[in-house]
């Protein structure tokens, strides 16, 4: 008994919560990672792609809520999940073809890549801040939760209550689901395999006669669709502010250097491995370990090792835990 | 047009957009704005030193700004007895084990033969020393933070005149520039940009938590000035005097009287600067630092030790960021963790760098006044431009609410229009390297 309800509080603390977010940050990485394989440039507009395309889809909710359209138990915002998308892709198919398109062509260096990439960070940031404001948004509605934390105490009588938030089940739903039309699509499809080509060998991609700009081109719509999903996710289980989006690029990039930058695979891993260390570092022990000590060793303090607030300190250190030791990450991705 | 001649009108450009807000809208706002452009021009040769000597790619600027102001207030402010007592030495001491079980690590590492009982060593070693620090560290903090939380809670500076934490900010910010350093710089350098990004993050979050050493988001107010206070001024009856008789109001002029004598000492700072570097720059060692830049491989076959150098010049590039931030934070007169952020304290630093012209140090500091002229005048200006786009519409109506009340946003994606149109047009800046 004490044991289950141990087993209880850790997936009610960390392994649910922990599974979320490590799907959120794995949908981010692979983003990023998908962008650095075939453009070859870490792209640091990543974080405020995903809050653009977040607020798109946050528009076209409240549109459908003043409409009296709703998903019953789940949330609206997955029916205006392909608005944003599309409105999404549209914005990252302009910049490519404004912005980065002309230093392709010149053959430019990845770090100046990288740099223009910060310009378009500060106008999408602007664009995003101006359009729906900096503040606090909250667009989930539908029913709440899928367990709630009495029910599940009646179902089992156990002392602890697990409750699943409707959120998380579809993050991890959707999660899945995403993930496996992508590998689907890189491994089976003719367009999927002419992309892995163009990452692995440019030159000789090009020479059997695959169209650089048709690749790039379905990238940014992959690249905008991944983003779009990771940030309603993200915004629907939390909440959705233009600044948070923006300080998720430390966590995402951590993934997916951690992985292994360029394999889709090792942004999936690395966005787990984050998501897990961060919350077991800064979870506080003690309800679990309650259960679990014979009552003279119980603990006293929370057993915390570090305070939430260095939460970002943590993805830090596996990173740099990881390069030391591992400087392609996990999976041996790409280095350039 | 040759190029001093050029170049020279730029500046003139740049003042003379200064000296026109002195006239329109007042010289107490021209000479704020002047003051951050010196800080700001500082803060771009520092970076210009990594980025457009050097080639490294750092964007942790904030840390190293941070660092600075925290050394404001750790030698500025006057110590806190009642804390120091509670627990000052304890938190020390807690301090030296966290530092100690790190390296008693790394030499466990190294001393013992690889294998599982290396790990097994290690991780029984980290836990045991883990423990045994916030066995100590943590009943100290309480005890300090419990000192009065409303008005110190913390344990104070040392009380020295508040110009001694400007060098003061450069070592701190050097010192963990040569940890990062130390551990990222051979990497890749998208990889430096990252791990430069999160320990930034870190500073910040360090400095926003630990309640006894900066007294976290309560914030640190009222840090010693340098120069007087305008209260000070307007109640010495020879400066009232003077100023009136030269016919100006007495509260304004104490205002502007101490702006001025910052810009002096701030010009001071950024003269030398410039100097040192330009020497720098045109010695066989700034040569070297080039030609490290543009051929790592033909650097290190003619013998350069492009690692050390890296290191260098990272090092140096931080302190001046460091001593920049200690500066700002004199001039505030108060550290506000809080307001740390990214696009503000390193990526804008950036923009300067790469609109100005990276490599040359006078183009970073025009960089510098030019785009933190912009950063402050976008705003009133957008707000202009949206009166005028909405005059036509109806008073009321929800769009013209919005687009006013958005119009405060318009400077981010201004810096970001202006870094992408400098970047596509004029890759090298407004004055390009020679």
């Amino acid at each position: 008994m004490e044991f289950l309800n141990a087993l209880v509080a850790f997936s009610n603390f960390v392994l649910i919560p922990a599974t979320a977010y490590g799907a959120q940050l794995a949908l981010g990485a692979l983003g990023v990672t998908l962008i650095f394989g075939i453009l070859r440039f870490s792209n640091f507009a990543h974080g405020d792609t995903m809050a653009f395309g977040t607020m798109a889809t946050i528009l076209f909710t409240w549109w459908l809520q003043s409409k009296g359209v709703s998903l019953g138990p789940l949330p609206t915002a997955l029916l205006a999940l392909p608005v944003g998308i599309a409105v999404t892709a549209l914005l990252l198919l302009g910049t490519d073809k404004l912005i980065y398109a002309f230093y392709r062509e010149q053959r430019a260096k990845p770090v100046v890549l990288v740099i223009v990439s910060m310009g378009v960070m500060f106008m999408m940031n602007g664009l995003v801040r101006f359009i729906i404001g900096p503040d606090d948004q909250r667009f989930a509605d539908g029913e709440r939760f899928i367990i709630r934390a009495s029910e599940f105490k009646d179902m089992t009588g156990l002392d602890e209550g697990l409750a699943i938030k409707t959120t998380q089940g579809i993050t991890i739903v959707t999660a899945v689901i995403v993930v496996a039309l992508l590998f689907w699509f890189l491994n089976r499809t003719r367009t999927g395999k002419s992309m892995r080509a163009y990452s692995d060998n440019e030159d000789l991609a090009l020479l059997s006669g695959i169209n650089p700009e048709r690749v790039v081109m379905i990238t940014w719509i992959i690249v905008a669709a991944l983003a779009t999903v990771a940030g309603v996710l993200y915004g629907l289980d939390k909440s959705f502010k233009p600044f948070t989006y923006f300080q998720l690029l430390l966590p995402i990039f951590a993934s997916a250097i951690v992985g292994g930058l360029g394999s889709p695979l090792g942004a999936i891993v690395g966005g787990f491995v984050i998501a897990f260390s961060e919350i077991f570092v800064t979870y506080a022990w003690k309800k679990v370990l309650v259960y679990l000590m014979p009552a003279p060793l119980e603990p006293d303090g929370l057993v915390q090792l570090l305070s939430t607030d260095y939460k970002l300190a943590v993805s830090f250190m596996i990173l740099v835990i990881v390069l030391l030791f591992r400087p392609t990450g996990i999976f041996a991705g790409k280095s350039s | 047009m040759s190029t001093p001649i050029k170049n020279t009108l730029l500046f003139a450009i740049v003042f003379g957009l200064t000296i026109g807000v002195g006239y329109v809208q007042g010289w107490n706002v021209a000479l704020g704005i002047f003051n951050m452009g010196l800080i700001s021009a500082i803060m771009a040769l520092g970076v210009n030193m990594q980025w457009g000597y050097a080639g490294l790619f750092n964007i942790g600027v904030m840390g190293f700004v941070a660092l600075g102001g925290l050394a404001a207030v750790l030698v500025g402010m006057d110590p806190v007895p009642e804390a120091w007592a509670a627990g000052g030495l304890r938190v020390l001491l807690g301090l030296a084990i966290g530092a100690a079980s790190i390296v008693g690590a790394v030499m466990l590492w190294a001393r013992v033969p690889s294998g599982w009982l290396r790990a097994v060593v290690l991780i029984a070693w980290l836990i045991v020393a883990f423990i045994l620090y916030r066995a100590v560290f943590d009943p100290a903090v309480e005890a300090i933070e419990a000192v009065n939380p409303a008005g110190t809670g913390f344990l104070g500076g040392l009380g020295l005149p508040v110009i001694l934490a400007w060098p003061v900010g450069g070592v701190a910010a050097a010192g963990a520039a040569w940890l990062i350093g130390k551990t990222a710089l051979g990497l890749r350098s998208d990889y430096l940009a990252i791990a430069t990004l999160g320990i930034a993050e870190i500073i910040i979050a360090v400095m926003k938590n630990e309640d006894w050493l900066s007294r976290g988001v309560k914030n640190v107010v009222g840090i010693p000035r340098p120069v007087p206070y305008e209260i000070d001024l307007q109640n010495d009856p020879d400066f009232v005097a003077r100023m009136v008789g030269w016919g100006y109001d007495p509260v304004v002029a104490s205002a502007i009287y101490v702006k001025l004598l910052y810009a002096a000492l701030f010009i001071v700072v950024l003269l030398v600067l410039i100097w040192l570097s330009e020497k720098a720059l045109n010695s066989p060692w700034g040569r070297m630092m080039r030609a490290i830049r543009d051929n790592e491989v033909a650097a290190s076959a003619m013998g350069k030790n492009v690692t050390k150098r890296h290191l260098q010049i990272f090092v140096l590039g931080s302190a001046v960021c460091g001593l920049a931030g200690a500066m700002m934070t004199t001039l505030d007169g108060q550290l506000t963790p809080g307001t740390y952020q990214p696009l503000r304290f390193t990526f804008l630093v950036w923009v300067m760098v790469i609109v100005g012209g990276s490599g040359n140090n006078f183009g970073a500091v025009l960089g510098g006044f030019l785009i933190w002229f912009l950063w402050v005048q976008v705003e009133p200006l957008g707000l202009l431009i949206m009166d005028a786009v909405t005059s036509g519409m109806a008073d009321g109506s929800w769009l013209k609410g919005h687009l006013q009340e958005s119009a405060a946003h318009m400077r981010l994606f201004t810096m970001g229009l202006v870094l992408v149109l400098v970047l596509r047009f004029s890759p090298r800046g407004l004055i390009p390297e020679r």
